[in-house]
């Protein structure tokens, strides 16, 4: 067994990865409702390409962070439930190891394919070109904060029953910093300012996160 | 805490001027600002609490943060309400996106869910454990919040806000003021220890209910 | 008097919020003190139970 951070979280991360592929169906899920809960949009508000095209990129945010909360809830339950995440931690891996690998298979399951999907709904919703570049950087600075704030949640509600509404209640609150400044980076005259706090409010959440989601995971193996 | 009250609104009713723009709306200030306070002071409690859970592991510090948070709620709650109110006359519309009354928002929205996550576990020491990581996450968060609701209030409205009374407020406005924010930190050191009491009454409660059963399985 | 209640035109206003505020914090007051009373009462009682029940074992 490798020693050592790197190693330990490279070998967590393949491993996750492989697990997921098994179960890729899910991270399909996932990809559907973004683009269902875009399109619902333009049911709600009416067709009309300037007002959607107006709030694109907001619908496009909403709608990713919602698909983002989806996968959540299953993300240490199951290895908590069959003593996985016990056996991690006698065989020396970090707990704080074991959330970053989770973070990132999180990032690189739902959160990128959403993303590399932004295209399409912003296509579908009328968003002017000019703005999609900078749709897509803000989605892809930005869906980090949103897996480690989510990872935070999910191990502070390992084995709570209905677990997903209460992970969503509290990514929420928590995301809508990185909500604003996403958005506000596709905007043509804050876009710099917006993006500077988008790093700001990611770096936070990334020092933050795997710590606290650590501790939760202790608590949880009490 | 009653006196305090007492005093409080009759200068917020009675003797405080009227606002040269606003007139008699102003006074709703009176109730709704010193709320405001409070929302927050009572998360800077839960907070404080919480770090001391987690670094000295006090037990009555969890049972501080358990208490403390509905009262924030319903400060928060108080808070958005009398402001909707004050805005309506004011602004004609019965919500407004500014920034102050959308950060209360938000953390009314972090008080419920921190509620609920003390209510997602049937035992209490891991409740309190994850509710007080829960507490600290968001009093990092709070800073950053607040700063993103104002960067996106002036981002879609450039025109400035009204604020109360100006930039600054009146001597006469500030005594009520301040009188009233006594006697909400009054009432939230009244309740919150009303609720510890309660809290600990019940936690003998469930020892005592666990004994009996250890006992009964014993005599079997 | 009557001035006075009215507030300038704007009565609804402003009673609503100290009634909003008034309510509010009385409910949570009221319903913290019930609770208090009633559970420690109870817990009292659990106690001077098994004070009983040790004293007769």
């Amino acid at each position: 067994m490798t020693a050592g951070v790197d190693g330990g979280i490279g070998t967590l991360v393949r491993r996750e990865l492989q697990l997921v592929w098994a179960e890729r169906s899910g991270g399909a899920i996932a990809l559907i409702f973004f683009v269902i809960v875009a399109s619902l949009f333009p049911f709600a508000v009416g067709p009309e390409p300037q007002v959607l095209a107006r709030i694109a990129a907001g619908i496009v945010w909403v709608s990713a962070l919602l698909a983002c909360l989806l996968s959540l809830e299953r993300l240490f339950q199951p290895d908590a439930e069959d003593g996985t995440l016990e056996q991690l931690v006698v065989s020396g891996q970090s707990l704080e190891a074991v959330a970053i690998a989770k973070m990132i298979t999180h990032w690189l399951t739902t959160a990128l394919p959403l993303v590399l999907l932004t295209p399409v709904t912003a296509a579908m919703l009328g968003a002017p070109f000019e703005v999609w570049g900078t749709l897509l950087l803000g989605l892809l600075l930005g869906t980090p904060a949103l897996s480690s704030i989510g990872a935070v949640a999910a191990a502070l509600t390992v084995g709570v029953r209905r677990g997903g509404v209460l992970i969503s209640l509290l990514v929420l609150p928590l995301a809508v910093p990185t909500l604003i400044f996403g958005v506000g980076v596709a905007d043509p005259l804050a876009g710099g300012s917006a993006l500077k706090w988008l790093g700001v409010t990611t770096l936070l959440a990334l020092a933050v996160g795997p710590f606290a989601a650590a501790a939760g995971l202790r608590v949880a193996m009490e | 805490m009653f006196a305090a009250f007492a005093t409080g609104l009759y200068y917020a009713l009675v003797a405080s001027p009227i606002d040269y723009l606003q007139r008699d709306t102003v006074r709703i200030m009176y109730v709704h600002v010193p709320a405001a306070w409070m929302a927050l002071g009572s998360y800077t409690t839960i907070a404080i609490a919480s770090l001391v859970s987690i670094v000295w592991r006090h037990p009555l510090a969890d049972v501080c943060a358990k208490a403390a948070a509905p009262i924030g709620a319903v400060f928060t709650a108080v808070c958005l309400v009398t402001g909707s109110l004050w805005g309506k006359p004011t602004w004609g519309t019965w919500w407004q996106w500014d920034a102050r009354m959308t950060s209360v928002l938000v953390l009314l929205f972090i008080y419920l869910g921190y509620m609920a996550l003390w209510s997602a576990f049937d035992d209490r020491q891991r409740a309190a454990r994850a509710a007080a990581i829960l507490a600290l996450v968001g009093a990092i968060n709070l800073p950053i919040i607040k700063f993103s609701v104002d960067w996106w209030n002036t981002l879609h409205q450039p025109a400035s806000v009204f604020r109360s009374g100006g930039p600054t407020i009146h001597p006469d406005m500030l005594t009520p003021l301040l009188i009233m924010a006594l006697a909400y930190m009054l009432f939230f050191v009244t309740t919150l220890l009303m609720r510890m009491r309660a809290e600990l009454a019940s936690q003998r409660l469930e020892i005592a209910a666990e004994r009996r059963a250890m006992a009964l399985e014993g005599v079997q | 008097m009557n001035e006075f209640l009215a507030m300038g035109g704007y009565a609804a206003f402003i009673w609503a919020s100290y009634a909003a505020a008034a309510l509010g914090l009385a409910a949570l007051g009221v319903s913290s003190w019930r609770a208090m009373r009633s559970l420690e009462r109870q817990a009292d009682a659990a106690r001077a139970e098994r004070r009983a029940e040790r004293g007769r074992a």
